[in-house]
């Protein structure tokens, strides 16, 4: 023993403190904070999914409550039958994976150009997609409006598209710089000299080796699309080129009333997706959030 | 074979070692091909900010109003600039005091999503059995749109059938029939409870990512120095936690400056005007009214605020955050 530093104690002295009296209450409190934690979290979900299993009846009779007593799939049905829900739910799907694709695409371009060549202005480059994310989305949409009125590109999915790149593309471009620069130069030139052009070396060697950044900056330039309401709001006009966050506003500002088994059932269809994401994907999407800001 | 590999420089390389014509060098190539590289980007990028910013510059100098056809189109002055300060009945919601509105609503949330965030942090930072599922739980209301969780909270806050008042009553508390978006500051809370629930996470996941880059060797050293976990914790944890605050405040910040999607839904930027803000002001003027002029001033002063943010952030934050990288 006497030949222990003090160091070296230490880890034991402060695991026999922690069983004092001062320490379980301390412990305490903190599982009762994560408790807390948890419930303001995750309580909103489970009403939402309970209001969704409740039948119209139930919700005009008034009977609030914290159980689920009847449940029924009614709303979930004629949230696809009455409103033709699976409309929305399409273009979002058609517009947020267009432009997702096409962002990574681009964005790898670019983020291989600038970490990989001798280009000038990277400095210049990085920090103006930086101050793009920083833009006000509105200050886009008058513009837009007019130019879209004059190409023909109002209430079109197109049009959706175009402008949701100013979501995907600078978290895409930044997250694929990174990633790109990380990878050790000598393995593209060894493809090169084994007789490669620079764009085969780029597809054939660098891409798979980028492709957890590549993955990361798919699910989140997804997420970003899939969050749009303003651009939808601004340039849909009818109900058949509607996103599904459009739709669920557009159902709950409907004329009549519109009871919230309704609501709650879109949301909870429209929130699946991307809930699956974040759960299964959490430490690409916190690793690709937070390289994307820290960096 | 080595004429070729010379041809690809490492990034940050050696300077070429033959120069011939200064077009036909491999470093002039390497640069033309990052530019094509790049061109894409910068292409759309340009397209739809730089362009609807100019644009916008433009109206904001002519008269652009549909309802006013005589002097459509023609030269404006600084009038529509004018415009946002006075307060006529041509225009409902002045600018003045949604511009108040909007700091007020900035800085109440980012303050109190801070602290909550910050708690949450400092919570997943300790090992505990159950941490990874406590982790994805917290951050789950992250993947819900934020105008989904607009429309859900406005439903939680039905006076009849939502939750809040179902729980204030069930628990004898008081508000329990208020109806919440019908009076100023009621409608203000609700419109922070669905935005902090929504956002929250985000600012605890990048202070996770931040507290957990930090050294646990300073706390053993602090502690046998005689720290407290409150001196430890103002001394060590925040001031090397620097870089991921400014990347949260900052985000955040601009984020609530330019709410829109939570107020259009809850309250439509009322009672009154008593819950307009900034975003949701110019869209009435670009929609309603379909004054691009007036519509145009005032997004350009929102993008010379938004970038001012951005840059007082960046300069408060900027000595520390070169010393902790």
């Amino acid at each position: 023993m006497s030949t222990q530093t003090a160091a070296a104690r230490l880890p034991q002295v402060l695991s026999r403190r922690s069983w004092r009296p001062g320490k379980i209450a301390s412990r305490t409190l903190f599982y009762v904070l994560v408790a807390i934690f948890i419930l303001v979290s995750l309580f909103p979900f489970y009403w939402m999914v309970i209001t969704s299993l409740k039948s119209a009846n139930e919700l005009s009779n008034g009977t609030t409550g914290l159980f689920l007593h009847h449940p029924t799939f009614s709303a979930y049905t004629s949230i696809f039958s009455k409103y033709n829900f699976a409309q929305p739910l399409i273009n979002s799907a058609i517009v947020c994976l267009s432009v997702t694709v096409l962002s990574v695409f681009i964005g790898a371009l670019a983020g291989y150009g600038l970490a990989r060549t001798r280009m000038r202005f990277k400095t210049g480059i990085l920090g103006f997609i930086l101050i793009v994310s920083f833009f006000p989305l509105i200050a886009i949409v008058g513009p837009m409006l007019i130019a879209y009125n004059k190409l023909h590109l109002l209430n079109t999915l197109q049009g959706l598209i175009i402008a949701y790149f100013i979501y995907t593309l600078p978290i895409a471009t930044w997250l694929l710089t990174n990633f790109f620069s990380q990878i050790p130069a000598a393995l593209e030139e060894a493809a090169i000299v084994d007789g490669a052009t620079r764009l085969q070396a780029l597809r054939k060697v660098i891409v798979p080796v980028a492709l957890p950044g590549v993955f990361t900056a798919t699910i989140l330039s997804f997420i970003l699309a899939w969050n749009d309401f303003l651009f939808a709001l601004s340039f849909i006009q009818t109900d058949n080129k509607a996103t599904a966050p459009l739709a669920i506003v557009n159902i709950g500002h409907s004329q009549y009333h519109v009871f919230y088994n309704l609501i709650d059932a879109a949301v909870v269809i429209v929130t699946i997706p991307v809930a699956l994401l974040v759960i299964f994907a959490q430490r690409r999407i916190i690793s690709g959030l937070t390289a994307g800001a820290l960096k | 074979m080595t004429a070729v590999s010379e041809q690809v420089p490492s990034a940050g390389g050696a300077p070429t070692r033959r120069r011939q014509r200064r077009s036909r060098s491999p470093e002039a190539q390497d640069r033309r091909f990052g530019y094509g590289l790049v061109a894409p980007v910068m292409i759309v990028l340009v397209a739809i900010t730089a362009y609807p910013l100019f644009y916008n510059v433009w109206n904001s100098f002519h008269h652009d109003y549909k309802l006013d056809p005589v002097s459509y189109g023609t030269f404006a002055g600084i009038s529509n600039y004018q415009k946002i300060f006075q307060s006529s009945p041509l225009l409902p919601p002045p600018f003045v005091s949604t511009l108040v509105h909007t700091i007020g609503f900035t800085v109440v949330s980012v303050a109190v999503e801070l602290v909550i965030g910050l708690a949450l942090a400092l919570v997943l930072d300790k090992k505990f059995p159950g941490r990874g599922l406590v982790r994805v739980s917290i951050f789950v209301p992250w993947a819900v749109p934020t105008v989904v969780s607009a429309q859900l909270w406005k439903t939680f806050f039905d006076p009849q059938q939502g939750f809040v008042n179902y729980m204030l009553s069930e628990l004898h508390l008081p508000l329990a029939h208020t109806t919440w978006l019908s009076e100023q500051w009621t409608a203000w809370a609700a419109i922070l409870a669905a935005d902090a629930w929504r956002n929250t996470p985000f600012i605890a996941i990048v202070l996770l990512a931040g507290l957990q880059v930090i050294p646990r060797e300073i706390y053993e050293a602090s502690t046998v120095d005689g720290a407290s976990a409150w001196q430890s914790f103002w001394r060590l944890t925040i001031p090397l936690l620097k870089p991921a605050l400014m990347v949260a405040l900052i985000f955040r910040t601009l984020q609530a400056f330019l709410i829109f999607d939570v107020v259009y839904v809850m309250t439509g930027g009322g009672p009154g005007n008593s819950t307009s803000v900034l975003s949701y002001l110019n869209f009435n003027a670009f929609i309603n009214s379909g004054d691009y002029g007036y519509g145009g001033a005032v997004s350009v002063a929102l993008v010379i605020m938004a970038l001012a943010i951005a840059a007082i952030y960046v300069r408060v934050f900027r000595t520390d955050y070169e010393v902790t990288q």
